[in-house]
Protein backbone atom coordinates (compact mmCIF):
# COMPACT_ATOMS: atom_id res chain seq x y z
CA UNK A 1 0.00 0.00 0.00
CA UNK A 2 2.63 2.77 1.24
CA UNK A 3 4.88 1.72 -1.84
CA UNK A 4 2.42 2.23 -4.00
CA UNK A 5 1.26 5.54 -2.74
CA UNK A 6 4.85 6.48 -2.80
CA UNK A 7 4.89 5.16 -6.72
CA UNK A 8 2.09 7.46 -7.38
CA UNK A 9 3.58 10.39 -5.46
CA UNK A 10 7.14 9.71 -7.46
CA UNK A 11 4.45 9.53 -10.66
CA UNK A 12 2.68 12.12 -9.77
CA UNK A 13 6.16 14.46 -9.25
CA UNK A 14 7.45 13.38 -12.54
CA UNK A 15 4.38 14.23 -14.36
CA UNK A 16 4.25 17.57 -13.14
CA UNK A 17 7.59 18.32 -15.40
CA UNK A 18 5.74 16.93 -18.50
CA UNK A 19 2.95 18.84 -20.62
CA UNK A 20 -0.12 18.98 -20.25
CA UNK A 21 -2.49 16.16 -21.97
CA UNK A 22 -3.11 17.42 -25.11
CA UNK A 23 -6.36 14.92 -25.96
CA UNK A 24 -3.93 12.77 -28.38
CA UNK A 25 -3.01 10.40 -25.61
CA UNK A 26 -6.46 8.14 -25.60
CA UNK A 27 -6.54 8.44 -29.55
CA UNK A 28 -7.04 4.60 -30.20
CA UNK A 29 -6.83 3.55 -26.79
CA UNK A 30 -10.75 3.83 -26.33
CA UNK A 31 -13.18 0.86 -26.26
CA UNK A 32 -15.26 3.09 -29.63
CA UNK A 33 -12.67 5.54 -31.04
CA UNK A 34 -13.54 9.39 -29.57
CA UNK A 35 -15.63 8.09 -26.99
CA UNK A 36 -14.82 7.31 -23.50
CA UNK A 37 -16.83 4.85 -21.73
CA UNK A 38 -17.19 4.70 -18.01
CA UNK A 39 -18.73 2.27 -15.43
CA UNK A 40 -20.55 3.04 -12.36
CA UNK A 41 -22.45 0.83 -10.01
CA UNK A 42 -26.35 0.11 -10.34
CA UNK A 43 -27.30 1.55 -8.15
CA UNK A 44 -25.47 4.50 -7.75
CA UNK A 45 -25.47 6.11 -4.27
CA UNK A 46 -24.96 9.48 -3.03
CA UNK A 47 -22.37 11.48 -2.50
CA UNK A 48 -20.61 9.78 -5.06
CA UNK A 49 -23.70 9.58 -8.16
CA UNK A 50 -26.29 12.13 -7.42
CA UNK A 51 -30.09 10.61 -7.61
CA UNK A 52 -28.08 7.46 -9.67
CA UNK A 53 -27.61 9.72 -12.84
CA UNK A 54 -23.92 9.75 -13.47
CA UNK A 55 -24.32 11.59 -16.94
CA UNK A 56 -25.96 14.51 -14.68
CA UNK A 57 -22.06 15.46 -14.04
CA UNK A 58 -23.20 15.88 -10.15
CA UNK A 59 -21.58 13.70 -7.39
CA UNK A 60 -18.48 13.54 -6.28
CA UNK A 61 -17.20 10.72 -8.89
CA UNK A 62 -19.73 11.60 -11.99
CA UNK A 63 -17.65 15.29 -11.15
CA UNK A 64 -14.33 13.80 -11.52
CA UNK A 65 -15.09 11.72 -14.30
CA UNK A 66 -16.01 14.48 -16.15
CA UNK A 67 -13.36 16.22 -15.35
CA UNK A 68 -10.34 13.46 -15.92
CA UNK A 69 -12.76 13.37 -19.85
CA UNK A 70 -12.26 16.87 -20.33
CA UNK A 71 -8.27 16.60 -19.21
CA UNK A 72 -8.11 14.00 -21.73
CA UNK A 73 -9.48 15.68 -24.25
CA UNK A 74 -13.15 14.52 -24.52
CA UNK A 75 -16.03 16.75 -24.95
CA UNK A 76 -18.92 16.00 -22.06
CA UNK A 77 -21.16 14.51 -24.57
CA UNK A 78 -18.48 11.71 -25.97
CA UNK A 79 -18.73 10.33 -22.04
CA UNK A 80 -20.63 7.14 -22.25
CA UNK A 81 -22.20 5.39 -18.79
CA UNK A 82 -22.40 2.06 -18.70
CA UNK A 83 -22.94 -0.26 -15.29
CA UNK A 84 -20.89 -3.11 -13.76
CA UNK A 85 -21.22 -5.04 -11.32
CA UNK A 86 -17.52 -5.49 -9.35
CA UNK A 87 -17.39 -9.22 -10.43
CA UNK A 88 -18.24 -7.66 -14.34
CA UNK A 89 -15.17 -5.33 -13.51
CA UNK A 90 -12.75 -8.37 -12.61
CA UNK A 91 -13.44 -11.01 -14.83
CA UNK A 92 -10.54 -11.88 -17.54
CA UNK A 93 -11.62 -10.99 -20.98
CA UNK A 94 -12.91 -8.19 -22.90
CA UNK A 95 -14.22 -5.16 -20.90
CA UNK A 96 -17.56 -2.82 -22.09
CA UNK A 97 -15.50 -0.24 -20.27
CA UNK A 98 -12.77 2.14 -20.51
CA UNK A 99 -12.89 3.02 -16.62
CA UNK A 100 -14.66 1.86 -13.64
CA UNK A 101 -15.24 4.18 -11.12
CA UNK A 102 -17.55 2.76 -8.01
CA UNK A 103 -15.51 3.15 -4.75
CA UNK A 104 -12.81 0.75 -5.76
CA UNK A 105 -9.95 0.95 -2.93
CA UNK A 106 -6.30 -0.19 -4.44
CA UNK A 107 -4.49 -2.89 -2.99
CA UNK A 108 -1.91 -4.99 -4.31
CA UNK A 109 -3.64 -8.10 -4.40
CA UNK A 110 -6.43 -6.52 -6.61
CA UNK A 111 -3.50 -4.81 -8.96
CA UNK A 112 -2.09 -8.15 -9.67
CA UNK A 113 -5.29 -8.95 -11.76
CA UNK A 114 -6.83 -5.27 -12.90
CA UNK A 115 -4.95 -1.92 -13.20
CA UNK A 116 -5.69 0.77 -11.14
CA UNK A 117 -5.27 4.84 -11.74
CA UNK A 118 -3.70 7.17 -9.43
CA UNK A 119 -5.90 7.47 -6.73
CA UNK A 120 -8.34 10.15 -6.73
CA UNK A 121 -9.93 9.97 -2.77
CA UNK A 122 -8.74 9.00 0.05
CA UNK A 123 -10.99 7.94 2.58
CA UNK A 124 -10.43 6.96 6.19
CA UNK A 125 -12.87 3.98 7.23
CA UNK A 126 -15.84 4.88 9.82
CA UNK A 127 -17.83 2.89 12.30
CA UNK A 128 -21.69 3.33 11.41
CA UNK A 129 -23.83 2.20 14.79
CA UNK A 130 -27.24 1.17 15.01
CA UNK A 131 -29.73 3.58 16.77
CA UNK A 132 -29.39 0.82 20.07
CA UNK A 133 -25.65 1.32 20.05
CA UNK A 134 -25.06 5.06 19.74
CA UNK A 135 -24.09 5.82 22.98
CA UNK A 136 -20.85 3.65 22.40
CA UNK A 137 -18.01 5.17 23.13
CA UNK A 138 -15.30 5.76 20.14
CA UNK A 139 -12.48 3.15 21.88
CA UNK A 140 -11.49 -0.31 20.84
CA UNK A 141 -12.36 -1.45 23.64
CA UNK A 142 -15.67 -0.86 23.00
CA UNK A 143 -16.11 -1.19 19.71
CA UNK A 144 -14.75 -5.41 20.42
CA UNK A 145 -17.73 -5.53 22.11
CA UNK A 146 -20.05 -4.86 19.33
CA UNK A 147 -22.07 -7.12 17.40
CA UNK A 148 -20.14 -5.97 13.65
CA UNK A 149 -21.42 -6.21 9.76
CA UNK A 150 -20.48 -5.41 6.86
CA UNK A 151 -20.50 -5.35 2.81
CA UNK A 152 -18.23 -8.52 1.82
CA UNK A 153 -17.16 -7.08 -1.12
CA UNK A 154 -15.80 -4.02 0.09
CA UNK A 155 -12.23 -4.16 2.14
CA UNK A 156 -13.96 -3.37 5.27
CA UNK A 157 -13.87 -6.92 5.66
CA UNK A 158 -9.67 -7.16 6.29
CA UNK A 159 -9.97 -4.04 7.86
CA UNK A 160 -12.61 -5.49 10.22
CA UNK A 161 -10.24 -8.54 10.99
CA UNK A 162 -7.03 -7.08 11.40
CA UNK A 163 -7.86 -3.34 13.48
CA UNK A 164 -11.18 -4.23 15.88
CA UNK A 165 -10.64 -7.72 15.51
CA UNK A 166 -14.61 -8.37 17.45
CA UNK A 167 -15.27 -10.51 20.09
CA UNK A 168 -17.96 -12.61 18.05
CA UNK A 169 -18.84 -13.48 14.60
CA UNK A 170 -18.71 -10.80 11.52
CA UNK A 171 -21.94 -11.27 9.63
CA UNK A 172 -21.28 -10.00 5.60
CA UNK A 173 -23.97 -8.74 3.09
CA UNK A 174 -24.28 -8.48 -0.19
CA UNK A 175 -24.74 -4.49 -0.28
CA UNK A 176 -25.58 -1.73 1.74
CA UNK A 177 -29.10 -2.04 1.90
CA UNK A 178 -29.13 -5.48 2.90
CA UNK A 179 -26.68 -4.08 6.26
CA UNK A 180 -29.30 -1.46 6.62
CA UNK A 181 -31.90 -4.08 6.65
CA UNK A 182 -29.70 -5.89 9.06
CA UNK A 183 -29.19 -2.86 11.23
CA UNK A 184 -33.01 -1.87 11.26
CA UNK A 185 -34.08 -5.39 12.70
CA UNK A 186 -31.03 -5.06 14.94
CA UNK A 187 -29.07 -8.39 14.04
CA UNK A 188 -25.78 -6.07 14.41
CA UNK A 189 -25.03 -2.73 16.55
CA UNK A 190 -22.33 -1.42 13.90
CA UNK A 191 -20.86 -1.69 10.40
CA UNK A 192 -17.40 -0.28 9.05
CA UNK A 193 -18.04 1.99 5.90
CA UNK A 194 -15.87 4.68 4.25
CA UNK A 195 -16.42 8.18 5.83
CA UNK A 196 -18.68 9.25 2.90
CA UNK A 197 -20.79 6.12 2.56
CA UNK A 198 -21.23 5.90 6.48
CA UNK A 199 -22.02 9.42 6.34
CA UNK A 200 -24.79 8.61 3.87
CA UNK A 201 -26.28 6.03 5.05
CA UNK A 202 -26.89 7.60 8.48
CA UNK A 203 -28.35 10.71 7.50
CA UNK A 204 -30.44 9.38 4.68
CA UNK A 205 -30.83 5.09 4.83
CA UNK A 206 -30.99 4.05 8.43
CA UNK A 207 -33.19 6.38 10.84
CA UNK A 208 -31.81 6.82 14.23
CA UNK A 209 -27.60 5.62 13.43
CA UNK A 210 -25.19 7.33 13.47
CA UNK A 211 -21.28 7.52 12.66
CA UNK A 212 -19.32 7.47 16.46
CA UNK A 213 -15.47 7.62 14.95
CA UNK A 214 -13.50 7.23 12.33
CA UNK A 215 -9.72 5.37 12.18
CA UNK A 216 -6.77 7.77 11.82
CA UNK A 217 -5.29 7.38 8.85
CA UNK A 218 -2.33 4.81 10.28
CA UNK A 219 -4.24 2.43 11.93
CA UNK A 220 -3.48 -0.68 9.95
CA UNK A 221 -3.86 0.57 6.79
CA UNK A 222 -6.68 2.33 7.51
CA UNK A 223 -6.78 4.89 4.49
CA UNK A 224 -8.69 3.49 1.74
CA UNK A 225 -7.73 5.16 -1.68
CA UNK A 226 -9.76 5.15 -4.45
CA UNK A 227 -8.92 4.40 -8.12
CA UNK A 228 -10.47 4.38 -11.10
CA UNK A 229 -9.88 0.21 -12.51
CA UNK A 230 -8.82 -0.65 -15.68
CA UNK A 231 -7.96 -3.71 -17.65
CA UNK A 232 -4.81 -5.11 -17.09
CA UNK A 233 -2.41 -3.80 -18.83
CA UNK A 234 -4.62 -1.09 -20.94
CA UNK A 235 -2.22 1.71 -22.48
CA UNK A 236 -5.38 4.34 -21.15
CA UNK A 237 -3.78 3.76 -17.99
CA UNK A 238 -0.84 6.68 -18.63
CA UNK A 239 -3.43 9.11 -20.02
CA UNK A 240 -5.82 8.83 -17.06
CA UNK A 241 -2.92 9.18 -14.50
CA UNK A 242 -1.76 12.28 -16.36
CA UNK A 243 -4.88 13.56 -16.67
CA UNK A 244 -5.21 13.30 -12.51
CA UNK A 245 -2.07 14.64 -11.73
CA UNK A 246 -3.28 17.58 -13.62
CA UNK A 247 -6.16 17.89 -11.91
CA UNK A 248 -4.34 17.29 -8.59
CA UNK A 249 -1.92 20.48 -9.75
CA UNK A 250 -3.93 22.79 -10.63
CA UNK A 251 -6.35 22.34 -7.87
CA UNK A 252 -9.40 20.84 -9.36
CA UNK A 253 -9.57 17.71 -7.74
CA UNK A 254 -9.04 19.61 -4.30
CA UNK A 255 -11.80 21.59 -5.42
CA UNK A 256 -14.20 18.84 -6.36
CA UNK A 257 -13.81 17.21 -3.29
CA UNK A 258 -14.78 20.12 -1.15
CA UNK A 259 -17.64 20.45 -3.23
CA UNK A 260 -18.89 17.04 -2.91
CA UNK A 261 -17.57 15.91 0.12
CA UNK A 262 -16.88 18.77 2.45
CA UNK A 263 -19.42 17.55 5.05
CA UNK A 264 -16.67 14.76 6.25
CA UNK A 265 -16.23 16.83 9.62
CA UNK A 266 -17.08 16.53 13.28
CA UNK A 267 -16.40 13.03 13.18
CA UNK A 268 -14.04 12.44 15.98
CA UNK A 269 -10.94 9.58 15.46
CA UNK A 270 -11.02 6.60 17.25
CA UNK A 271 -8.45 5.93 20.73
CA UNK B 1 -18.06 -71.57 -22.12
CA UNK B 2 -20.63 -71.75 -24.56
CA UNK B 3 -19.96 -70.21 -27.99
CA UNK B 4 -22.94 -68.08 -27.59
CA UNK B 5 -20.86 -67.03 -23.89
CA UNK B 6 -17.80 -66.28 -25.74
CA UNK B 7 -19.50 -64.11 -28.05
CA UNK B 8 -21.29 -62.24 -25.44
CA UNK B 9 -17.90 -61.71 -23.71
CA UNK B 10 -16.30 -60.32 -27.03
CA UNK B 11 -18.75 -58.46 -27.73
CA UNK B 12 -18.35 -56.46 -24.02
CA UNK B 13 -14.44 -56.17 -24.26
CA UNK B 14 -14.80 -54.63 -27.80
CA UNK B 15 -17.69 -52.40 -26.08
CA UNK B 16 -15.20 -51.36 -23.32
CA UNK B 17 -12.28 -50.41 -25.46
CA UNK B 18 -14.44 -48.02 -27.74
CA UNK B 19 -15.67 -46.44 -24.70
CA UNK B 20 -12.23 -45.97 -23.40
CA UNK B 21 -10.63 -44.87 -26.70
CA UNK B 22 -13.48 -42.20 -27.04
CA UNK B 23 -12.79 -41.12 -23.32
CA UNK B 24 -9.32 -40.96 -24.01
CA UNK B 25 -9.79 -38.67 -26.99
CA UNK B 26 -12.38 -36.55 -25.73
CA UNK B 27 -9.78 -35.63 -22.64
CA UNK B 28 -7.57 -35.23 -24.52
CA UNK B 29 -9.20 -32.71 -27.23
CA UNK B 30 -9.78 -30.78 -23.70
CA UNK B 31 -6.68 -30.62 -21.94
CA UNK B 32 -4.91 -29.70 -25.50
CA UNK B 33 -8.17 -27.27 -27.21
CA UNK B 34 -8.63 -25.33 -24.37
CA UNK B 35 -5.27 -24.15 -23.16
CA UNK B 36 -4.95 -22.82 -27.09
CA UNK B 37 -7.63 -20.66 -26.56
CA UNK B 38 -6.53 -16.70 -27.05
CA UNK B 39 -7.57 -15.91 -23.60
CA UNK B 40 -6.62 -19.06 -22.14
CA UNK B 41 -3.84 -17.60 -19.69
CA UNK B 42 -6.25 -14.89 -18.14
CA UNK B 43 -9.08 -17.60 -17.27
CA UNK B 44 -6.61 -19.46 -15.59
CA UNK B 45 -5.11 -16.68 -13.58
CA UNK B 46 -8.57 -15.70 -12.09
CA UNK B 47 -10.11 -19.03 -12.38
CA UNK B 48 -7.47 -21.54 -11.50
CA UNK B 49 -4.96 -20.05 -9.51
CA UNK B 50 -2.80 -22.25 -7.38
CA UNK B 51 -1.86 -19.44 -5.04
CA UNK B 52 -4.86 -18.02 -4.71
CA UNK B 53 -6.30 -21.46 -3.73
CA UNK B 54 -4.10 -22.83 -1.58
CA UNK B 55 -4.15 -19.10 0.49
CA UNK B 56 -7.75 -19.25 0.98
CA UNK B 57 -8.87 -22.98 1.10
CA UNK B 58 -7.67 -23.28 5.05
CA UNK B 59 -10.50 -20.64 5.59
CA UNK B 60 -12.89 -22.10 3.08
CA UNK B 61 -12.97 -25.35 4.96
CA UNK B 62 -13.69 -23.42 7.98
CA UNK B 63 -16.57 -21.48 6.82
CA UNK B 64 -18.13 -24.94 5.60
CA UNK B 65 -18.29 -25.99 8.96
CA UNK B 66 -21.17 -23.08 9.73
CA UNK B 67 -22.53 -24.94 5.91
CA UNK B 68 -22.43 -28.42 8.01
CA UNK B 69 -24.21 -27.21 11.09
CA UNK B 70 -27.39 -24.94 9.47
CA UNK B 71 -27.38 -28.40 7.67
CA UNK B 72 -27.84 -30.78 10.68
CA UNK B 73 -29.88 -28.76 12.47
CA UNK B 74 -32.20 -28.66 9.90
CA UNK B 75 -32.54 -31.72 8.14
CA UNK B 76 -34.38 -33.70 10.91
CA UNK B 77 -36.45 -30.68 11.58
CA UNK B 78 -37.59 -31.08 7.89
CA UNK B 79 -37.70 -34.49 7.77
CA UNK B 80 -40.42 -34.36 10.51
CA UNK B 81 -42.03 -31.09 9.33
CA UNK B 82 -42.04 -32.96 6.06
CA UNK B 83 -43.82 -35.96 7.32
CA UNK B 84 -46.43 -34.22 9.76
CA UNK B 85 -47.74 -31.28 6.74
CA UNK B 86 -48.10 -34.94 4.43
CA UNK B 87 -49.75 -36.44 7.19
CA UNK B 88 -52.47 -33.41 7.82
CA UNK B 89 -53.21 -33.82 4.23
CA UNK B 90 -53.99 -36.82 4.28
CA UNK B 91 -56.71 -36.63 7.06
CA UNK B 92 -60.12 -38.32 6.72
CA UNK B 93 -62.31 -36.81 9.68
CA UNK B 94 -64.40 -34.26 8.66
CA UNK B 95 -63.55 -32.58 11.73
CA UNK B 96 -60.18 -32.11 11.02
CA UNK B 97 -60.75 -30.46 7.72
CA UNK B 98 -58.85 -27.21 8.63
CA UNK B 99 -55.77 -29.00 9.17
CA UNK B 100 -55.89 -30.55 5.32
CA UNK B 101 -56.71 -26.57 4.07
CA UNK B 102 -53.73 -25.89 6.03
CA UNK B 103 -50.94 -28.44 4.53
CA UNK B 104 -52.66 -27.38 0.87
CA UNK B 105 -52.12 -24.17 1.44
CA UNK B 106 -48.48 -24.24 3.13
CA UNK B 107 -47.13 -26.66 0.51
CA UNK B 108 -48.27 -24.04 -2.20
CA UNK B 109 -47.07 -21.22 -0.73
CA UNK B 110 -43.68 -22.78 -0.16
CA UNK B 111 -43.35 -24.37 -3.48
CA UNK B 112 -44.48 -21.51 -5.05
CA UNK B 113 -42.03 -19.16 -3.78
CA UNK B 114 -38.30 -18.86 -4.96
CA UNK B 115 -35.87 -20.00 -1.81
CA UNK B 116 -33.96 -16.84 -1.77
CA UNK B 117 -37.20 -14.66 -1.66
CA UNK B 118 -38.07 -16.67 1.35
CA UNK B 119 -34.12 -16.15 3.27
CA UNK B 120 -34.78 -12.54 2.52
CA UNK B 121 -38.78 -12.13 3.82
CA UNK B 122 -38.40 -14.56 7.03
CA UNK B 123 -34.47 -13.39 7.46
CA UNK B 124 -34.64 -9.98 7.80
CA UNK B 125 -38.71 -9.22 8.27
CA UNK B 126 -39.49 -11.10 11.48
CA UNK B 127 -36.36 -9.92 13.09
CA UNK B 128 -37.39 -6.50 12.20
CA UNK B 129 -40.08 -7.26 14.57
CA UNK B 130 -38.15 -6.19 17.54
CA UNK B 131 -37.17 -9.74 18.86
CA UNK B 132 -34.36 -9.34 21.47
CA UNK B 133 -31.48 -10.46 20.76
CA UNK B 134 -30.63 -13.76 20.78
CA UNK B 135 -33.63 -14.53 19.20
CA UNK B 136 -32.93 -12.29 16.14
CA UNK B 137 -30.25 -14.26 14.97
CA UNK B 138 -30.20 -14.54 11.23
CA UNK B 139 -28.68 -18.28 11.73
CA UNK B 140 -32.69 -19.12 13.29
CA UNK B 141 -34.61 -17.33 10.83
CA UNK B 142 -32.67 -18.06 7.85
CA UNK B 143 -32.75 -21.76 9.02
CA UNK B 144 -36.58 -21.14 9.44
CA UNK B 145 -36.99 -20.10 5.78
CA UNK B 146 -35.02 -23.14 4.71
CA UNK B 147 -36.77 -25.65 6.73
CA UNK B 148 -40.07 -24.23 5.90
CA UNK B 149 -39.79 -24.43 1.57
CA UNK B 150 -37.77 -27.61 2.14
CA UNK B 151 -40.30 -29.24 4.49
CA UNK B 152 -43.30 -28.12 1.54
CA UNK B 153 -41.10 -30.38 -1.15
CA UNK B 154 -40.70 -33.08 1.46
CA UNK B 155 -44.38 -33.30 2.45
CA UNK B 156 -45.35 -33.42 -1.26
CA UNK B 157 -42.68 -36.86 -1.81
CA UNK B 158 -43.63 -38.16 1.24
CA UNK B 159 -46.99 -37.71 0.15
CA UNK B 160 -46.42 -39.70 -3.09
CA UNK B 161 -44.96 -42.42 -0.86
CA UNK B 162 -48.08 -42.58 0.81
CA UNK B 163 -50.43 -42.65 -2.13
CA UNK B 164 -47.95 -45.46 -3.59
CA UNK B 165 -48.56 -48.03 -0.85
CA UNK B 166 -51.80 -49.89 -2.66
CA UNK B 167 -55.08 -48.95 -0.70
CA UNK B 168 -55.36 -52.94 -0.40
CA UNK B 169 -53.29 -53.00 2.43
CA UNK B 170 -55.13 -50.28 4.46
CA UNK B 171 -58.17 -52.29 3.91
CA UNK B 172 -56.33 -55.36 5.04
CA UNK B 173 -55.28 -53.39 7.64
CA UNK B 174 -58.33 -52.57 9.25
CA UNK B 175 -60.07 -55.88 8.45
CA UNK B 176 -57.47 -57.44 10.56
CA UNK B 177 -58.90 -55.04 13.97
CA UNK B 178 -56.16 -52.00 13.41
CA UNK B 179 -57.32 -48.48 14.13
CA UNK B 180 -57.10 -45.87 11.39
CA UNK B 181 -53.89 -44.73 12.75
CA UNK B 182 -52.85 -47.96 13.72
CA UNK B 183 -52.92 -48.78 10.02
CA UNK B 184 -50.77 -45.62 9.07
CA UNK B 185 -48.52 -46.03 11.82
CA UNK B 186 -47.60 -49.59 11.37
CA UNK B 187 -48.80 -50.80 7.93
CA UNK B 188 -48.43 -47.89 5.37
CA UNK B 189 -45.83 -45.53 6.49
CA UNK B 190 -43.13 -47.84 6.81
CA UNK B 191 -43.55 -49.66 3.69
CA UNK B 192 -44.44 -45.70 2.67
CA UNK B 193 -40.96 -43.77 3.68
CA UNK B 194 -38.77 -47.07 1.90
CA UNK B 195 -40.24 -46.49 -1.17
CA UNK B 196 -39.13 -42.81 -1.03
CA UNK B 197 -35.63 -42.70 0.67
CA UNK B 198 -33.96 -42.03 -3.16
CA UNK B 199 -36.22 -39.28 -3.67
CA UNK B 200 -35.98 -37.64 -0.09
CA UNK B 201 -32.09 -38.12 -0.64
CA UNK B 202 -32.07 -35.79 -3.35
CA UNK B 203 -33.65 -33.31 -1.67
CA UNK B 204 -31.28 -33.71 1.18
CA UNK B 205 -28.21 -32.77 -1.69
CA UNK B 206 -30.02 -29.81 -2.57
CA UNK B 207 -30.45 -28.54 1.27
CA UNK B 208 -26.96 -28.94 1.61
CA UNK B 209 -26.08 -26.55 -1.21
CA UNK B 210 -28.87 -24.17 -0.88
CA UNK B 211 -28.05 -23.47 2.95
CA UNK B 212 -25.20 -20.74 0.84
CA UNK B 213 -28.79 -18.95 0.36
CA UNK B 214 -28.29 -17.67 3.98
CA UNK B 215 -25.52 -15.54 3.02
CA UNK B 216 -27.76 -12.89 1.71
CA UNK B 217 -29.06 -12.65 5.24
CA UNK B 218 -25.23 -12.36 7.01
CA UNK B 219 -24.05 -15.65 7.81
CA UNK B 220 -20.32 -15.94 6.62
CA UNK B 221 -20.40 -19.33 5.10
CA UNK B 222 -18.37 -21.06 2.44
CA UNK B 223 -19.90 -19.02 -0.47
CA UNK B 224 -19.76 -15.77 1.43
CA UNK B 225 -16.10 -16.43 2.35
CA UNK B 226 -15.42 -17.17 -0.96
CA UNK B 227 -16.82 -13.78 -2.29
CA UNK B 228 -14.57 -12.14 0.06
CA UNK B 229 -11.51 -13.50 -1.30
CA UNK B 230 -12.64 -12.94 -4.75
CA UNK B 231 -13.01 -9.29 -3.99
CA UNK B 232 -10.28 -8.95 -1.86
CA UNK B 233 -7.80 -10.87 -4.31
CA UNK B 234 -10.03 -9.72 -7.40
CA UNK B 235 -9.32 -13.16 -8.01
CA UNK B 236 -12.31 -16.06 -8.79
CA UNK B 237 -10.45 -18.84 -7.62
CA UNK B 238 -11.93 -19.23 -4.11
CA UNK B 239 -15.27 -19.87 -6.27
CA UNK B 240 -13.61 -23.06 -7.46
CA UNK B 241 -12.11 -23.81 -4.26
CA UNK B 242 -15.52 -23.68 -2.92
CA UNK B 243 -16.68 -25.70 -5.81
CA UNK B 244 -14.71 -28.45 -5.42
CA UNK B 245 -15.28 -29.34 -1.41
CA UNK B 246 -19.18 -28.97 -2.22
CA UNK B 247 -18.72 -31.40 -5.03
CA UNK B 248 -16.22 -33.57 -2.32
CA UNK B 249 -19.35 -33.86 -0.20
CA UNK B 250 -21.75 -34.03 -2.56
CA UNK B 251 -20.69 -36.87 -5.55
CA UNK B 252 -20.80 -39.48 -2.79
CA UNK B 253 -23.62 -38.25 -1.72
CA UNK B 254 -25.35 -38.28 -5.29
CA UNK B 255 -24.19 -41.86 -6.09
CA UNK B 256 -25.63 -43.07 -2.61
CA UNK B 257 -28.79 -41.69 -4.02
CA UNK B 258 -28.73 -43.34 -7.43
CA UNK B 259 -27.52 -46.81 -6.23
CA UNK B 260 -30.41 -46.71 -4.30
CA UNK B 261 -32.84 -45.89 -6.83
CA UNK B 262 -31.03 -48.43 -9.08
CA UNK B 263 -31.58 -51.18 -6.08
CA UNK B 264 -35.45 -49.86 -5.32
CA UNK B 265 -35.53 -50.01 -9.46
CA UNK B 266 -34.30 -53.93 -10.15
CA UNK B 267 -36.39 -55.01 -6.84
CA UNK B 268 -39.82 -53.62 -8.48
CA UNK B 269 -39.38 -55.64 -11.34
Amino acid sequence: MTRIFALTVAACALMTTTAMADGHCAAGKTLDEGKFTIATGNPAYYPWVMDNAPESGKGFEAAVAYSVAAEMGFAADDVVWVRSSFDEAIQPGAKNFDVNMQQYSITPERDEIVDFSAPYYSAPMAVLVSPGAIDTAPTMAALKALKWGAVGSTTAVSKLAEVVKPDGDLLLYGDNADVNAAMTANQIDAALFDLPTALFLSAVMIEGSKVIGQFPADAGDSLDQFGMLLEDGNPLKACVDEALAAMTENGTLAALEAEWMQDTTGVPLIK
Amino acid sequence: MTRRERYEQQQRRRASLIAAASSTIVVVALVVLVPMAPGWEKVQKSFFNGAVLAKSFPKLLDAFRINIMIFAWSAPTIAVLGLLIALARDVKSPALFPLRIFGAAFTDVFRGVPVILTVYLIGFGIPGLGLPRPWNSPYIWGSLALILTYSAYVAEIFRAGIDSVHHSQRSAALSLGLSERQAMRDVILPQAIRNVVPSQMNMLIALQKDVSLLSFIGPVEIFRQAGVFKSLLANFTPYVGAAIIFLIVTIPATRYADYLMARQTRKRR
